[in-house]
């Protein structure tokens, strides 16, 4: 009987660890299958930030057309003459909060290959936080001693990040922050794509032009929690609440493609027919097309991502469907940055690059055969002087 | 010991899982229009053919006594390698199959062998396996799998074939039958029923001349080989993901748990643990298509185990209390306490 108690102990255990390490921490903003359809608003939605990142679309970005990653909208630019240091030899050091997913995985060989250009960068010091918050403080306290001559951070997390963000301002070394942001001011300069607000909507709007009033929407999302994946899903909601869609469902996938299959699998069972599919991001959006196809039936219009996998299928199949973009070609900016201010020019405080859509009209211009399923599109790398061996 | 003559039986704790099931199976068929037809079971079938192929290798490890917390790990490391070696080659597939089932074959192995010559508590081994595989696959791939499956390996997981009277069976479907009828034809035989003997009293198989280790062994190996199988089905019904074999040891324990196997070994039979994964992936369609909120899978899972558990460790006493005509009908009565029959 004691080695009963002893396993029965045991798996108790197992099942503590299965629940703190899968399950969401809070359920934000109307997670499960029946909460949708009250359309609350979620937590996250911010009406101000809302409407600005929506404005920002319209918006012409300065800079050259060709190269996005150069481009700037609406800047409002600072001084960097104090941090002139004309002449090169510069030190480039770059804390990562991690490279634990495809997107930061093709973003960081665009960065590498950036520097690789600029001959002034001599030297390139990048730690890597592997997404944890403690470590990427001492990253950063680290960095502070290692004689850089301008240091770039991916923050892991916001709030956290922020105190470690303001100790490295205080040494006078020049501070680029991109991808999430930090709650201070001090960096010289700032760098993001216009937001998940603006992608969440894309692919919404575009559900409702495409599905005729009352057509039945299934929104998945990877996990609740997170901030930029949050912004994507608030404004989704905020669009199908003032449409005629009915968002059948709303479920998590923790980003597992055969999870996915199953869910979608289910729906349409239960729903009998789905006829839109929006994704807050686009890892899984095979999966979910293939279980339309393994049950039969027609694949109604889709939102994915850049993903070379999806563009592919879109393709091939012909179906109906955008691909909003959080383009890892925002990996290039922060080293054009460094550069800049290392030798005085203006940047802006916030630099908001602009953030393209995949539409059916120039889907075919993305689509590369050679690269690996889960390559991003918009890494505006196609003409760097390595393409595509550090990609593949 | 004295044969009882042949008849259609069930082991000891098949019985419970199997209303469960049918009650499951019944609320799909009232809940679900998909499942008025044999498609809709087959395609049910087909989805939960991993995890009860997984709950059969588990089965072996549990009935002698032991726990692999390492299957869900070996999958999502199966799937990852398969899928950079063949990198959407379809001639490399063959032998990346064979690949990937030895290299589960071996992981088992290396369980076995740490477990029984070095006589670290399978608990710990398997603990130590998966976090070894999840750093390797996570090393080796930075973190995102590259690569992608060919057509034909995606077969034996999204494929079906032509069946007279049934119609299209997927492929992973049959393949479970096979795996299943094998694992219960094994389980009749001598070497099977040693297997729980192990589990129930391992010094009176030594004392009895039973070569302990190699039946443990074996069992550490057949849940690798079926957890690379099971991978191989996987990959084929979702494509390469990082993340697909996440919570499936929790999964197959459950299952087993489900269909009335004891933890710790030596009772349950593997029709049980089989019938209990197929009614675990039952249960959370049920929960799905009556929309209950994705996020409380977890939580059922829970419930189930401890429930199950409690069951079984309220032992046959109470069982036999509730139903007090059942000990004679059964074939094999039998005091867990006693070493039970070698052949």
């Amino acid at each position: 009987m004691n080695r009963t108690l002893l396993a029965v102990a045991a798996v108790g255990a197992l099942v503590l660890a299965g629940c703190s390490s899968e399950l969401p921490a809070e359920d934000g903003g109307g997670g499960g299958g029946s909460s949708a359809t009250d359309a609350a608003k979620s937590e996250f939605f911010d009406q101000a930030e809302f409407d600005r990142q929506l404005a920002f679309r319209e918006a012409s970005a300065d800079g050259p057309a060709d190269k996005p990653w150069e481009q700037m909208i609406e800047p409002a630019l600072v001084d960097t003459a104090k941090f002139a240091k004309p002449g090169g030899g510069y030190n480039l050091c770059f804390s990562n909060a991690a490279v634990d997913n495809p997107w930061r995985q093709v973003g960081f060989r665009t960065m590498q290959q950036e520097v690789e250009q600029h001959k002034e960068i001599t030297k390139f010091t990048v730690l890597d936080a592997e997404a944890k918050d403690d470590k990427q403080i001492s990253d950063i306290q680290s960095l502070s001693g290692q004689n850089c001559s301008a240091l770039i951070i991916s923050p892991n997390t916001t709030a956290t990040l922020t105190p470690a963000v303001e100790a490295a301002c205080a040494t006078g070394v020049p501070v680029i922050v991109f991808d999430r942001g930090v709650n201070t001011d001090c960096p010289v300069t700032f760098i993001h794509p216009i937001g998940g607000f603006a992608f969440g909507a894309n692919g919404a709007e575009f559900l409702t032009e495409k599905v005729d009033a009352g057509g039945k929407i299934l929104a998945l999302r990877i996990l609740p929690g997170v901030d930029v994946l949050e912004q994507r899903w608030a404004a989704a909601n905020e669009i199908f609440a003032d449409s005629e869609l009915d968002v059948v469902g709303v479920e998590f996938t923790d980003g597992d493609a055969a999870k996915t299959k199953s869910i979608v699998s289910d729906y349409i069972q239960r729903e009998g027919q789905i006829d839109g599919v929006w994704m807050d991001a686009g890892a899984t959006s095979v999966a979910a097309i293939e279980a339309f196809q393994d049950a039969g039936v027609d694949v109604p219009a889709f939102v994915g991502e850049d993903q070379q996998d999806f563009l592919r299928l879109w393709v091939d199949e012909g179906l109906t469907a955008v691909a909003p973009t959080y383009p890892t070609y925002q990996w290039r900016t922060p080293v054009i940055a460094a550069l800049k201010i290392l030798n005085g020019e203006q940047v802006p405080s916030e630099w908001v690059l602009p953030q393209p859509t995949i539409t059916q009209d120039d889907v075919e211009t993305y689509v590369a055969e050679d690269m690996p399923p889960l390559h991003y599109a918009m890494c505006g790398c196609e003409n760097m002087p390595g393409y595509p061996g550090p990609w593949k | 010991m004295k044969r009882p003559a042949w008849r259609p039986r069930l082991a000891e704790g098949t019985a419970p899982v199997l209303a469960v099931l049918v009650a499951l199976l019944i609320g799909l068929a009232i809940a679900g229009p998909a499942y008025d037809s044999v498609e809709g079971y087959l395609a049910l079938l087909k989805r939960a053919a991993p995890l009860m192929i997984l709950a059969i290798g588990q089965y072996f490890v549990i009935v002698s006594g032991g726990f692999d917390l390492s299957v869900g790990a070996l999958v999502t490391a199966g799937v990852v390698i398969a899928a950079r070696l063949i990198g959407g080659d379809e001639s490399a597939t063959a032998w990346v199959i064979v690949l990937v089932l030895a290299f589960g074959l071996l992981v088992g192995l290396v369980n076995g062998l740490i477990t029984t010559k070095l006589l670290v508590p399978s608990f710990i081994v398997t603990l130590g396996m998966l976090l070894v595989l999840d750093g390797a696959v996570f090393l080796w791939t930075d973190g995102a799998p590259r690569g992608a499956l060919s057509t034909a390996f995606r077969q034996f997981g999204r494929g079906s074939v032509d069946v007279p009277l049934l119609g299209e069976v997927p492929y992973s479907v049959l393949i479970l039958l096979v795996v299943l009828v094998a694992a219960a034809v094994f389980m009749r035989g001598g070497t099977g029923r040693a297997l729980v003997a192990v589990g129930d009293n391992e010094q009176a198989v030594r004392l009895s001349g039973g070569q302990v280790d190699r039946l443990r062994l074996l069992a550490f190996v057949l849940s690798g080989g079926l957890a690379a199988l099971a991978a191989i089905l996987l990959g084929g019904f979702a494509g390469v993901s990082a993340q697909v074999g996440q919570g499936l040891e929790f999964r197959a324990i459950t299952a087993v748990v489900l269909g009335g196997v004891l933890l710790g070994g030596g009772r349950g039979s593997v029709v049980a643990a089989t019938a209990g994964a197929l009614s675990l992936e039952a249960l959370f369609t049920l929960l799905n298509l009556l929309g209950v909120a994705g996020a409380l899978e977890s939580a059922v899972q829970g419930v189930i185990i401890i429930a199950a558990v409690a069951y079984a460790s309220l032992g046959s006493g109470l069982r036999h209390r509730l139903r007090p005509r059942r000990a004679t009908t059964t074939s094999e009565p039998r005091d867990p306490r006693q070493p039970a029959s070698t052949p």
